[in-house]
This record gives structure tokens, sequence and C-alpha cells, in this order.
């Protein structure tokens, strides 16, 4: 039995559908990810299992028990959630202990004081019990805030957007902490952000949305190297896609050489063949090209981005298509400078271009050709 | 020239004196009262009751329509003839039990404005929290959002005791003898209104502004 389960749920303000038609199911001590940019409902579907939301049509089970459906909604103080906001939203007129303690509620006293040490020891704020939340940092108080939600031992634990309000290297430190934190407790959580670090870092599995609806739902290392479509491909990790022609079953030619690769269903007869103007496009992520002084292949350097350890440049080849070529930060060149590349692609996404045979409308009807070399 | 004599004020302190707790007596009743009505009401314009919302939102906005002299005056003619139709004629000296009453209720309508700022101020995400952690509606309104609206809101509730303070002055149209009233009285019949007014003039003015500091200096410590 999963421990959360959505069934084709769906949500509109008005006449705009927010969520559309959503189902997943996250199994007990999972951690799971709703990742996606601003708008795509994602938050949305956060508040729909909490409940601060009602649901227009589908069904919302929490441990085999239906907490949401069209018309009806168990209140949130009755669903044993626990929720960590992106602002904190600690009380800033109680301490620190007074803020884990809230959510006892009944608890004996000495019981009470046991859970508050415990839980200040599990987010590494022991003895800082009595201070008030201004007096801590942006990253103390979202521990707080987690060993609040912790407290009560809930069902289901809600992040929404947890570490956006925090700086870059303390975003990626405390997504590690937390999520060991959630395993050490044995918590199911589920996740909102639109930050892919923060999702990898933190989930099991993770579910990309869009325009209301999940475009995937996989665990991290499948939506980077497997993008079920083309918006998955564009929104997680970086990279372009470069125009090819399928020469064979096994072949894609593309500007910066010949693919091999698996048999792909849809053209396998090839394009010459297969009469249709539509080609594919091939997904090229930053580490698929490799900087090679030898290689007689040349890109012009356009754009280039310092990062410490490596430098993501922005290539042009010839015919004026851009590439992003991951390289290690000490071969540094010059905006201007032609630099040898070549391609170490372990395995080929690619989509069908869209052709005009779509009806500008309705966009073009995606079908992703993913084949291994 | 008009000469100022002073003489006839030391000999009139203890009558001043008890004319300033009577004013003290109105003041305090209408902040206690009108901050507790003032609350409910509040509540009650953003609760989810859309009639009883309507009726609280009416309540305020026809109290804060009308001049203070004029319910001042309701309170102590028309309200007791009703209350003498009931409870026949005796009913005693009203004067000071109608002013409290027409003040409490008065300012509850101020009170309630700033409340329900108060409450608004606070970020929603608070109740969110409190519910997400399995408070109710009613305990969340209690344990989270008053606390802090209060503590928001002390600057402002202060200003308007102190604008209430002055305002009980009005009192003197039913007669009633608060420390202005007095000081009327008592120049009057010594024939010396002017030093009257200004020793008065000049007590409300060291109480309201000593008053106002403390609330300025309340408020530094409040924006941290």
């Amino acid at each position: 039995m999963a421990h959360l389960e959505l069934q084709d749920l769906k949500q509109s303000y008005g006449t705009h559908v927010v969520v559309n038609g959503v189902s997943f199911r996250v199994e007990t001590g999972s951690i799971a990810c709703l990742l996606g940019p601003s708008g795509c409902g994602k938050t949305t579907l956060l508040r729909c299992i909490a409940g601060f939301e009602p649901v227009a049509a589908g069904e919302i089970h929490l441990e085999g028990k239906l907490v949401s459906r069209a018309g009806y909604a168990l209140p949130p103080e009755k669903r044993r959630i626990g929720m960590v906001f992106q602002d904190y939203a600690l009380f800033p007129h109680l301490t620190i202990a007074g803020n884990i303690a809230f959510g006892l509620g009944a608890t004996p006293n000495n019981e009470r004081a046991a859970r508050v040490t415990q839980l200040l020891e599990t987010v590494g704020l022991a003895g800082q019990g009595e201070k008030f939340p201004h007096e801590l940092s942006g990253g103390q108080q979202q521990r707080v805030s987690l060993a609040r939600a912790l407290a009560p031992k809930p069902e289901l634990i809600l992040l929404d957007e947890p570490f956006s309000n925090l700086d870059v290297d303390l975003r990626e430190r405390l997504s590690h902490e937390v999520r060991e934190i959630l395993k050490r407790e044995g918590m199911t959580a589920v996740l909102v952000t639109h930050d892919q670090n923060e999702a990898f870092a933190m989930a099991d599995e993770i579910g990309v949305m869009d325009e209301g609806r999940i475009q995937q739902w996989d665990t991290p290392y499948n939506l980077y190297h497997q993008p079920a479509n083309r918006f998955v491909a564009d929104f997680v990790g970086q990279g372009v896609f470069l125009p090819g022609q399928v020469i064979s079953a096994h072949e894609v030619e593309v500007e910066l050489g010949t693919l091999h690769s698996a048999l792909p269903l849809e053209c396998s007869q090839g394009c010459m063949a297969c009469g249709k103007e539509c080609g594919v496009d091939v997904l090229l992520r930053p580490d698929d090209i490799i900087h090679d002084d030898r290689s007689t292949l040349q890109a012009e350097v356009v754009h280039k981005a310092f990062r410490g350890a490596d430098i993501l440049y922005s290539l042009r080849l010839v015919s004026g298509v851009r590439v992003l070529s991951l390289v290690p930060s000490h071969h540094n060149h010059a905006l201007g400078e032609k630099i040898g590349i070549r391609l170490d692609v372990d395995h080929v996404v690619a989509f069908k271009t869209p052709t005009r045979q779509f009806a500008s409308g309705s966009g073009p009807k995606v079908v992703p050709v993913t084949f291994r070399a | 020239m008009y000469e100022m004599d002073w003489s006839s004020i030391p000999g009139a302190l203890p009558l001043l004196f008890k004319g300033l707790l009577i004013t003290f007596e109105v003041t305090i009743t209408a902040i206690v009262v009108g901050i507790v009505w003032g609350t409910v009401l509040a509540i009650t314009r953003i609760g989810p009751n859309k009639i009883l919302a309507k009726l609280a939102a009416g309540y305020v906005n026809l109290f804060r329509s009308v001049p203070l002299v004029m319910v001042i005056l309701w309170f102590y003619l028309i309200v007791p003839q009703g209350l003498k139709a009931i409870f026949g004629d005796d009913i005693g000296d009203i004067r000071l039990t109608s002013a409290l009453v027409a003040f409490a209720l008065f300012e509850a309508a101020y009170y309630s404005e700033i409340i329900r700022a108060g409450i608004q101020s606070v970020p929603r995400g608070q109740v969110s929290a409190g519910l997400a952690l399995g408070m109710t509606q009613g305990q969340t309104m209690r344990l989270i959002l008053l606390p802090q609206a209060f503590r928001n809101m002390t600057p402002l509730l202060l200003t308007q005791a102190i604008i209430l303070f002055q305002d009980t002055s009005l009192v003197y149209v039913i007669g009633l003898s608060d420390f202005f009233g007095t000081a009327y009285k008592v120049g009057d019949r010594d024939g010396r209104l002017v030093e009257l007014l200004l020793f008065a003039g000049a007590i409300y003015f060291v109480i309201s502004f000593s008053a106002s500091l403390l609330v300025k200096r309340l408020q530094a410590r409040f924006v941290k």
C-alpha cells in the first residue's frame, strides 16, 4: 500500500486549470519531489495534499485513508502532516523550544521537554532552545522549522521550497542534512522546488511538472539521462538540441559527427527512406562535448562561465549552432578563440523535430526516441 | 490687561483630583471594554460567517461615522428613556454609567479597526503553520495570530488610548464632573475660568505628551 496516493487530481482557479490530472504514489519512507518552473501547479498540489486547498476532482489517500475528493476535504489539522515553509513561518512570539513544542498538544511536560531536547539535537541546535527565532540565522531557522514539523511524529512531511531563501552554499549543505534527518526518522516526505539541484540532493524520486501535469515521474538519474520529453530534457540539466538526420537503424548524423546508437523505433528506416521532412533533435549535455586540443573539429568560444573547478563554454559551430561544453578550468581560453572539441556521447537522447505538419496552436507532439550506445 | 490670579487652584486641588479619577475611570473602562469588544468585532468581521461579518462591519461603520459628542448624548438622553419605560423612573444618576457605555461602545469601533489590521498584518503562512501542527482555527487565532497581532499593534493601541484620554473631556456635555468638567465648574464659580482652563490644559498636555513619549520608546523597542 502506498503511503500517499494521488489519483487523477484536478484543481482550478476559475477557468484557469492549475492542476490537470495528476496521479502518483509515494511509498513509506521515500522522499518525493515535485520539480517545475513557477506557475506549474506544484505548490497548489502540495497545498491540496496538506488540506489547505479543496480539490476539483480526483482523490488523495494518506495511509490508505481518503482525505480529499471533490466536495470533501479532511481539515489540515486532522491530517497528521508536518509542513516546512519557504519563509520558515516560525512563531516570532515563542522561543525555539516553544515553537518545537507547539504541535505536541497534550503531551505531559517531561515527555514534551525530552522530545524538544532530542529534536534540537537532531537538527544540530542543542542548547539553543531558549533563543527567539529572530536571533537565529536563516539556515538555523529552517532547521527549527523542520524540528517543529517532526515533533508530533506526523504521517507525512511536506516541504514547500524550503531552501530558496538561503544562499547557495547553505542550500546545498542543508538539503543533504535535511535528507539525512528525514531518512533517520524514517519519514515519508514530499518536497516542492524549482531548483533541480535541491531536488537531486533531496529526493529519491522526482515528478517534473509543467502546466499542471506530471511530465515524468522518475529517479533523478533517469530524468537527466532519459528525459521522457522535450520539456523534461530542457528543464532538467543543461544542454542544447542539435539537429540531426537518422542515417540508419544505428546511426544519427549531427554536425559534429555520427553518433552510433541502438535501434530507434520511429526512425529506423532512416530519414531518406522515411520521406517525412522531420529529422531529429539530439540532446547534447555539456559533458557530452569534450575539449580536445588534438581534435580537428573546431568551435569558437562565444561565452564562458567560470565555475571554479571547471568552465562552462558556449561554443559556436561552423553552421552557427551553439553547443555547451564543460571543460576543466585550467583550459582557459579567450572569447573568440577557436578550440578543438570532440563528441563523447554515452547514450543518445533524440526527439523528432517538430515540423509544419503540426498545427501551430496545438504545439508539436513530442515523440521521445531514446537509444543507448 | 487681564490680571492672572492662580489662587483658587490650590484649594480646588482635591476636587480636581476627584475629577481626574473620573477621567481615568472613563478612559480605562473604554480601553478595556473597547479592546475586548473590538477584538470580538474584528474576528467576527474577518470570520467565515458572512451575516455576522456584515453586522460587525455595519456596527463599526456606524460608530465611526457619527460624532462622539452625539453618541454621548444618545446614551444620556435616549437610551435612559427606554430604560425608564422598563424599570420605572427611579434609575438614579446615570451620567457616569451612560458615559462609560458610550465611550466603550464608541471606542470598540475604532479598536476593532486597529485589531483587524493587526490580525491581517500577520503573514498567512502563520495560520497554515498552526493548522499543519494540528491546531484548530480557534487555537490558531488565540495562540498564534492574536499574540503577534497585539504585539504589532501595541503602539497604535496606546496612541488611540491617548486620543481617548483627551476625548473624555467631551463628557462635559452631559454635565459629568470629570477633570475638565471640574476645572470648568471651579473656574466658573470663582470667576477664574481662564486660569483654570490653562491649568487643565497644562495637565492634559503633560499626561498626554509623557504617554506619547513612552509609546515612542516602546515602538523603538518593538522595531528591532
